[in-house]
């Protein structure tokens, strides 16, 4: 990749040199960048490959019921299905993660204990991020000492609009420190970014700053992940990894409702960053609906008929 | 984990293909005079598809003949908004058959049913929708108050977008009231034969469109016939000097679409994972067979290094093979003898000193295929960057200042397209002004559309088609 390398951003962190470092990096044109999304997107993936294609979106599933309604009898439901999520077959692989507000973590961590699902938490005034740095850090010590193994946090969308990129930065990096072991997730809220030059830009400051994965976003605001965005990031995640050699993964969070749409994002995962990312460990679907799907496809695939919807767990 | 897609070929059950096609003259299949036929196969595996009649000298009369009648009685005194009807027809009727058309055509070129699918078969409609809105305007083309129809156009067009230069070639001379007699190329004449029986569905005049299918001989027997007032030719540079030989001197007009050997510029500020993915457009989009491919990359040395990996990773990524799987990006060679001309080039490049990179690809063992190159370290003065490989080759040369890379670009007998990739919109018109080519994209390459004329400079031919000034090629 062109000009600056993460490996030589700059010492001195300022907003001056973050501003340089993140102005660096070639732009992206936005047509183009749609049309790769759009031509990848016709990709077919049929009988064998499908079958491949869905065992591992649904190992790649964050589960996630990020609801005020929720409770913990729902958080338990959800963990049960995280863990078997079809009870006629138990075939069907675990989900990557169950993904939860704070206050939900120790349920989730304790109808989960054992099981190889792990434990995500959304942190750092979910979804928009807007509350002080103490509330924040609080939040997401109180997260991991509950028994989160990855957090899932908003940047300040606001402050990297105005060109703050220091304040985003050392925010990301102080979340960091306070995760300890817990993975970093970092949402980007692609859709308040505006355009594919910023979702780059913040995409390598998160990085820069230590994320180990970035996140299109929070599901509460449209468009959530689109195609075109998960390409960018993607890019983004394949260039630091030629600059320096850290893997850093990649969740789409947000609209990925059916199979297609998965199978897509995989596709877009293997021809653009490659096969090693294909792995729930660099790569992560957040979705609620989308396991259904998931699931009544895999039944289509392996017995010939389409079962109904009333035959899967709403939750 | 590795990632295998499965195979998802297109069904070829959609075409019905017949032994033996004749020629389409004066509304109906008929034999050639001499009885001979020639074998149609598929380039990607040799099968043989169907046999085609040979037109001589005797069937180009009696086409010519048909034509000139069609012209006289119907079709240059039926008013502009009835001969518009019948192209809307046309354009309705591809559309429907879309799907058969592209797999015939997928099978008959070698091209990938994802280009044929997605480019050819929606432009070839797009094309007739278009020109079928002029027919009753033409008094608002700026040609006139009262522009008039040429007479009878002998068409030769080549074997890279068969149904797609029929199109480019039949629409504008039909919505401007001339009759035609179009030779579609020796190795790819089904889909023109499968237009010659959607003429009959939509039920146009005999003679208003007639088909001869043949080699060379029929194209020249065509080109020289005395009773046709046009030539439209696309193909080789070489062919087009024999046809500007054969109308010089006599009433006919002529436009010839030529050769050419595009330069891809890339600026050290373009957007770089675009520009790659217009590279690869520009050169391996239909196997290279593309007249305006960008078949020399011109990039900025300071940005050269980096650009290379991203390029060979991303043409590592391309899949090749079964023309008819819908993951397939990177079909068939057309024939082995431009295999084999494809082969000599990219061989000639290697001997003058350019290095020559394939990612590891496995060809298909019958058919004919050739993997996709990058040849580095190419000077203006190799033959691979001057000639038209009309291939998966790309040159890559290297340029300092802009000045150097519209000298370079421009450093060609050849004046088809061009491609300029900066994000400064200063630097891409100060380029595209310079630049010596027909068509010029900018961040975007391999783009077309019925309302743009197309066309080239120098050796690349003269006369545009597409557009407006499409019309004129046409109209006296």
């Amino acid at each position: 990749m062109p000009v600056p390398h993460t490996a030589f951003a700059p010492e001195a962190m300022s907003n001056r040199s973050l501003r340089a470092f993140l102005h660096g990096f070639p732009g992206v044109d936005e047509v183009g960048a749609r049309a790769r999304a759009q031509d990848l997107s016709t990709r077919s993936i049929k009988t064998t490959a499908k079958a491949e294609a869905i065992d591992l979106a649904i190992r790649m599933v964050d589960l996630t019921t990020l609801e005020g309604a929720d409770t913990p009898g729902k958080v338990r439901s959800l963990c049960a299905k995280a863990v078997g999520p079809d009870p006629a077959d138990r075939t069907v692989p675990r989900v990557g993660a169950v993904c939860v507000y704070p206050d939900m973590v120790a349920t989730a961590v304790e109808a989960l204990r054992g099981t190889g699902v792990a434990v995500a938490s959304v942190a750092t005034a979910f979804p928009s991020g807007r509350a002080p740095m103490e509330a924040k850090l609080a939040d997401t010590r109180r997260a991991v000492a509950d028994g989160a193994g990855e957090i899932d946090m908003v940047i300040d969308r606001g402050a990297f609009l105005s060109g703050d990129y220091l304040k985003v930065f050392e925010e990301i990096v102080a979340i960091k420190e306070a995760c300890g072991a817990a993975h970093l997730k970092v949402i980007l809220e692609t859709g308040e970014l505006a355009t594919y030059d910023n979702v780059r830009r913040a995409s390598h400051l998160a990085i820069r700053a230590g994320a180990d994965f970035v996140k299109t976003s929070t599901g509460k605001v449209s468009p959530a992940a689109t195609l075109p965005v998960t390409l960018v990031m993607l890019e983004a995640v394949r260039d630091h990894h030629a600059a320096t050699g850290r893997r850093v993964g990649v969740k789409p969070a947000g609209g990925i409702r059916t199979t297609k749409d998965a199978i897509r994002n995989l596709v877009l995962v293997n021809e653009v960053v490659g096969p090693d990312w294909l792995t729930p460990a660099l790569f992560r679907i957040g979705a609620s609906s989308l396991l259904n799907d998931l699931l009544m496809q895999r039944t289509r695939l392996s017995t010939g008929t389409y079962p109904g919807p009333d035959y899967y767990t709403l939750d | 984990m590795i990632f295998e897609y499965a195979p998802a070929p297109e069904s070829r059950s959609v075409v019905t293909l017949r032994e033996t096609y004749e020629l389409f003259v004066d509304g109906a299949f008929t034999p050639a005079e001499s009885g001979e036929h020639l074998t149609v196969v598929n380039p990607a595996d040799e099968s043989e598809l169907a046999r085609v009649a040979v037109a001589g000298a005797a069937d180009v009369d009696k086409a010519v003949t048909a034509a000139r009648r069609a012209y006289d009685t119907v079709w240059s005194r039926m008013p502009g908004a009835e001969r518009g009807k019948y192209l809307f027809r046309i354009a309705r009727i591809l559309q429907e058959r879309s799907r058969e058309l592209a797999v015939l055509e997928s099978m008959d070129n070698g091209k990938p049913i994802k280009e044929t699918r997605d480019v050819d078969l929606p432009l070839v409609a797009a094309h007739f929708f278009y020109y079928a809105g002029w027919a009753d305007k033409l008094a608002h083309a700026g040609l006139g108050p009262d522009p008039r129809p040429l007479g009878v156009a002998a068409q030769v067009i080549p074997w890279n977008f068969p149904l797609l230069m029929l199109a480019w070639k039949i629409a504008p001379a039909l919505a401007t009231g001339n009759t035609v007699v179009l030779k579609p190329a020796e190795t790819t004449p089904l889909t023109a034969l499968a237009f010659a029986e959607i003429c009959q569905e939509a039920e146009l005049p005999p003679g208003v469109v007639n088909i001869l299918t043949g080699a060379g001989e029929t194209g020249r027997a065509l080109v020289e016939h005395p009773g046709t007032d046009k030539v439209a030719f696309t193909g080789s540079t070489e062919v087009g000097r024999q046809i500007a030989r054969a109308v010089a001197g006599t009433d006919k007009r002529a436009t010839l679409e030529l050769g050419g050997k595009g330069a891809n510029i890339v600026y050290d500020d373009a957007a770089i994972d675009q520009a790659v993915e217009g590279i690869v457009s520009g050169i391996f989009f239909n196997q290279g067979h593309v007249c305006c491919a960008g078949s020399r990359l011109l990039v900025q040395e300071s940005i050269a290094e980096e650009l290379l990996p991203l390029l060979k990773t991303r043409i590592s990524r391309l899949r090749l093979g079964d023309p008819l799987d819908k993951n397939t990006d990177i079909g068939a060679i057309n024939s082995a003898e431009q295999l084999e001309r494809i082969r000599e080039l990219t061989d000639t490049g290697e001997a003058e000193g350019a290095e020559r990179w394939s990612p590891v690809c496995d060809l298909p063992g019958s058919g004919y295929w050739f993997a996709p190159t990058i040849l580095t370290g190419v000077s203006q003065a190799h033959r691979v960057a001057r000639e038209e490989i009309f291939g998966p080759v790309l040159s890559v040369l290297t340029f300092r200042t802009p000045e150097e890379a519209v000298a370079k670009a421009n450093n060609t007998p050849y004046g088809l397209s061009a491609g300029v990739w900066t994000e400064k919109g200063s630097r891409m018109l100060w380029t595209a002004e310079r630049l010596r080519a027909g068509v010029v994209w900018s961040n975007t390459f391999n783009k077309f559309d019925p309302t743009s004329p197309f066309g080239g400079y120098k050796e690349s031919g003269y006369g545009r088609e597409g557009g407006r000034h499409g019309l004129e090629a046409y109209l006296g």
